[in-house]
């Protein structure tokens, strides 16, 4: 045999990716086996982004863990809030007594968020993939969403908005106005991100019959939300364990069939756009009322009675040294998070600080699954597939 | 009707040291010898099906309880079909705080055992890859501990405190 047809000898190359990959969003390392370019292995690093988030609420208030779960999912900022705060409120048995307009308000800034993480999601996955058009028209739908949250409660990323028993503001004047307007024209961008991907060569090429799994993996890994829905498994939060106002509207849950990236794309896409739907439904029976609950034990009171009225001011400032007073007991309220089933597991001995405050972060659970996606497909496929999951740094390592 | 907590009871009766609910939700307290086959069958009988293994993690109970039920390891399953929900806890002493990994029953509890151990020490024996996933390799303790102070620092590089 000459020497040129004989086999090369050739071993596996391994290759870092990450921390820091300018085509991945998320700090995260990938530790690549490599034969070429197919992925004989991949063990995923995470813990980048850990800053004690459980240690630090142990240490507060039950009122001072609000702007830690900002931090959690940074793009969705607020649904943290309120999750926080259904559970804190079913360890005080004070569900039943939060304002209906309080509701209402949480159910449209839940849904507001959820668009802004879609939004940045799908952007950020195009901006990898090379698309820098659609990147641009994503983060200007983005924006108006977040002018929308941003004049709700002045904040555009932590909004630190939701309370224990209720909201620190109501809506501004004219919101309802500014919601047609932004929805004229995020409708209209959502009509042009379909012209621009869906049916786009490039795209379907490297989003297409990649990163798929079946059913039963899913399952098995703990796969939620939209994630779980591209393979399709129809199970969302708001519809099996409703919360909030969601058994009151009509929304539909959409569902994929392969779970490749294509699909997780358009279950995404299809839950812009039920979003909206939701927050038009919301604003159209608003109920007028109070947003805070009438218990100066859980909710602070107005200003103007703490400063005229000794039994006001007495409960405002045991509420802001103390902490509000928890009955012990423990609680596990499951939401819809935007990546997924985001769960509060809240421990209290009773007194002013949880004793435990654990967040079921989605994404943690479905990261883990990256090895197995990947195994056997070629290094670019990493690039979708990880934008699809949507690591959030901050609530996978918290 | 029978309340689920209850109803596992009778299903597993060697295995489920008490059962009840609290808040409206219902949990079992399973013996830790038991924890592996109790899933299993948790998530294989008909009338349970719970096929997800949402959540995983433990509690430190120090001073609050009896040395050896310091810690609790508490699990939360959910199941497609029935659309049911179980807290299943599993007490462990300080002295030995470790039980039976349940990565054979759901892949899934790979990285949420992880977890636990890194940040509260648990051993989950029979764990494919026991490692520390969200701190670094160096960290001496398990921060999650009430006992490790709040303020205290560990830097990897610059100055000690």
């Amino acid at each position: 045999m000459s020497e040129y047809q004989m086999d090369l000898h050739t071993e596996p190359m391994i290759l870092n990716m990450g921390p820091s990959h300018p085509a991945t969003h998320g700090t995260v390392r990938f530790l690549l086996k490599l034969d070429g370019e197919k992925i004989l292995n991949c063990d995923t690093e995470i813990g980048y982004l850990h800053r004690a988030f459980e240690k630090h609420c142990e240490a507060g208030t039950w009122t001072q863990v609000f702007p830690y779960t900002d931090r959690l999912n940074y793009n969705s900022a607020v649904q943290n809030n309120v999750a926080y705060a259904l559970a804190v409120e079913k360890l005080l048995g004070v569900e039943e007594k939060i304002p209906a307009r309080a509701t209402y308000i949480r159910t449209i800034v839940c849904e507001l968020a959820r668009m802004a993480d879609h939004f940045t999601n799908l952007g950020a996955a195009t901006l990898e993939l090379g698309a820098l058009t659609a990147f641009l028209y994503f983060v200007e739908a983005r924006e108006l969403t977040w002018d929308l949250l941003e004049s709700i409660y002045g904040a555009r990323l932590t909004s630190n908005y939701v309370r224990v028993g209720g909201l620190s503001s109501d809506l501004p004047e004219g919101f309802a106005e500014h919601v047609r307007k932004v929805f004229i024209k995020n409708r209209e961008f959502w009509r042009e991100f379909d012209k621009l991907l869906t049916k786009n060569r490039i795209f379907l090429d490297r989003m297409r019959d990649v990163g798929g799994i079946s059913q039963e993996d899913a399952i098995a890994w703990g796969f939620t939300g939209p994630c779980l829905r591209s393979v399709g498994v129809e199970f969302d939060v708001r519809k099996t364990d409703p919360y909030l106002i969601y058994d009151q509207l009509d929304f539909d849950v959409p569902v994929g069939t392969t779970g490749d990236n294509f699909d997780k794309y358009l279950v995404r896409m299809e839950e812009i756009d039920q979003s909206m739907k939701i927050v038009e439904q919301c604003l159209g029976k608003l109920p007028k009322g109070p947003i805070n609950i009438n218990d100066a034990a859980v909710r602070n009171p107005s200003k103007a009675d703490v400063k005229t009225n000794i039994q006001s001011m007495i409960h405002h400032f045991k509420n802001t040294i103390e902490g509000i007073n928890v009955p012990a007991g423990e609680i596990y309220v499951p939401t819809e998070g935007s990546n997924g089933e985001m769960g509060f597991y809240l421990v209290s001995v009773g007194g002013g600080k949880p004793w435990k405050c654990r967040v079921r972060p989605p994404c943690f659970a479905i990261t883990q699954a990256m090895g197995d996606i990947v195994k056997g497909a070629f290094i670019a496929d990493i690039i979708p597939t990880f934008d699809m999951i949507n690591l959030i740094g901050g609530e996978c390592d918290r | 009707m029978v309340e689920l907590s209850e109803r596992i009871k009778r299903l597993l009766p060697d295995a489920v040291l008490s059962a009840g609910s609290s808040l409206g939700q219902q949990y079992v307290v399973v013996r830790r010898e038991a924890v592996v086959e109790a899933m299993r069958k948790l998530r294989d009988d008909e009338t349970m099906l719970f096929n997800f293994m949402m959540d995983l993690t433990a509690v430190d109970y120090l001073g609050k309880r009896a040395h050896d039920a310091r810690y609790e390891i508490v699990y939360h399953l959910y199941s497609l079909k029935h659309h049911h929900r179980i807290r299943v806890k599993v007490s462990v002493g300080a002295d030995d705080p470790s039980l039976d990994s349940i990565v054979p029953v759901w892949k899934g509890a790979d990285w949420f055992e992880r977890e636990a151990w890194d940040l509260y020490g648990i051993t989950f024996k029979g764990h494919p890859n026991l490692k520390r996933i969200l701190l670094y390799e160096e960290f001496v303790g398990h921060p999650l501990r009430k006992d490790y102070p709040i303020k205290k620092r560990q830097p990897l590089i610059g100055p000690e405190n």
